[in-house]
């Protein structure tokens, strides 16, 4: 205490001085504007500058919740811009014959969502019960086959992708005429490569082949799958396993027809009934 | 010393009212304005304690302050003004000649009278202007306006010390 007052006492010249001038710099904050606007002002500086630099790496770990938070942004913006309306105009074409009465047309839909990656992938287009979409219907693109309508809402539907490993759609080869189940799976996923089987071990098979619909499942006769890729894969019995190169690229697909077959549900009742008589 | 009491009380009274009738309105636009009023403080005796000449040196700053209607700037000047007058006069004076009287040109050599006004007066008014722009961001014009200003308060410093010191001799 003593030593203290020593001190104080000998630099007692610089302590007046502080205490004089600390009081007028006081007076001069409190009783001027300007400066106590520039006090508070550069002081805000200072400890924004703090708070800038805290800021800077705090953003680092806040960088997820940022992302979420813009990721959210992004949707709502999208959702204003002109082409995230709901495109509601069907343009449906028939196909007409003379002779025939017309038995199948098409519903184009746009792909909104659609995955290759998976073991079963599905495609989500934007058209759903209001266009007359019904479960079961097949998909085409301008490339050949795409799936089978699995699920519909309202103005959506989901589409079992023919990379599903439960799909199987009956296909024949274009020159022999004989048939198989056309299935992805189960050896590999490749998203490029689907398996013909149930095809006769007579049945001569040539490498570049093509395989078309048969007509006897949901697709109208004649639309091309793919070409044969390896032929004799056997599968031990006395069918062939085919592979086949898919003419259709799942991976850079736009836009997709739903065929609207209008005696499916007159063929079902019918085949429905030799389940029954089995 | 009722009369030195006296003469110090009158030179405060006509500096403080020369200082805010005349020269508030001399100067060039704000790069040299003359404060000379710190005359007051400069001229009081050497030996004056520290407290008195602290608590006299706040007061003549809020005097002008309120005639300048800048509470505490002028007032933290002076404050620096007397401080470094402690020091410089700490530093300078060692003999106790000097003790009772005031540093004036008479009482001083002329060389020192001149460098003693220069540096109070450039510390007063390095005080004043950073105080009143309170901010360093021109800080090249602020000591613009200290130094001429500064010889500016000077020269009217030594100006009248010179007519004091005639009137004495007379």
């Amino acid at each position: 205490m003593r030593n203290l007052w020593i001190f104080i006492n000998r630099y007692s010249t610089f302590f007046l001085f502080i205490l004089f001038f600390g009081g007028s710099v006081i007076l001069v904050i409190r009783n001027n504007t300007y400066q106590r606007a520039n006090a508070i002002n550069s002081s805000s500086q200072i400890i924004g500058s703090i708070y800038q630099r805290i800021d800077y790496f705090t953003g680092y770990l806040k960088l997820n919740e940022t992302n979420l938070a813009l990721a959210r942004e992004n949707a709502a913006l999208r959702a204003l811009l002109k082409n995230s309306n709901y495109d509601n105009k069907v343009i449906s074409s028939i196909a007409r014959d003379s002779t025939q009465q017309p038995e199948y047309s098409y519903i184009q839909a746009r792909v909104i969502n659609n995955s290759i990656n998976q073991k079963n992938n599905y495609i989500t287009v934007n058209r759903g019960s209001r266009h007359g979409i019904k479960k079961g219907m097949g998909v085409i693109s301008s490339r050949g086959v795409v799936g089978i309508v699995l699920n519909v809402s309202e103005n959506f539907s989901t589409i079992q992708s023919l990379l599903h490993s439960d799909t199987k759609i009956s296909a024949s080869l274009a020159k022999s005429q004989a048939f198989g189940s056309l299935i992805w799976g189960p050896q590999s996923y490749d998203p490029t490569k689907v398996l013909l089987r149930d095809i006769p071990n007579h049945v001569k098979v040539e490498k570049n082949e093509q395989v078309i619909t048969s007509g006897f499942s949901l697709f109208p006769p004649g639309i091309v799958i793919g070409t044969v890729l390896e032929t004799g894969l056997s599968s031990g019995s006395s069918f062939l396993d085919i592979s086949v190169l898919l003419n259709n690229d799942f991976s850079t697909l736009r836009y997709v027809y739903i065929i609207i077959d209008r005696y499916a549900e007159e063929k079902e009742a019918l085949e429905a009934q030799n389940i029954e008589n089995d | 010393m009722t009369k030195l009491l006296l003469e110090h009380i009158l030179r405060f009274i006509l500096l403080i009212l020369a200082q805010v009738f005349l020269f508030k309105n001399m100067g060039y636009y704000n790069v040299v304005v003359p404060f000379p009023y710190i005359m007051a403080i400069m001229l009081l005796p050497v030996r004056i304690p520290k407290v008195p000449l602290f608590l006299i040196a706040f007061l003549t700053g809020l005097t002008i302050d309120a005639f300048y209607d800048t509470l505490g700037v002028h007032a933290a000047a002076c404050v620096t003004l007397a401080w470094v007058r402690i020091i410089f006069i700490n530093l300078t004076i060692q003999d106790d000649d000097h003790d009772s009287i005031s540093p004036g040109i008479n009482q001083m050599s002329f060389r020192w009278f001149l460098i003693y006004a220069f540096i109070l007066s450039f510390f007063h008014h390095l005080t004043l202007y950073l105080l009143e722009s309170f901010s360093l961001n021109n800080i090249f014009s602020i000591l613009t306006s200290v130094l001429f200003s500064c010889i500016f308060t000077t020269i009217l410093i030594i100006l009248f010390e010179l007519i004091f010191y005639r009137r004495k001799k007379r």
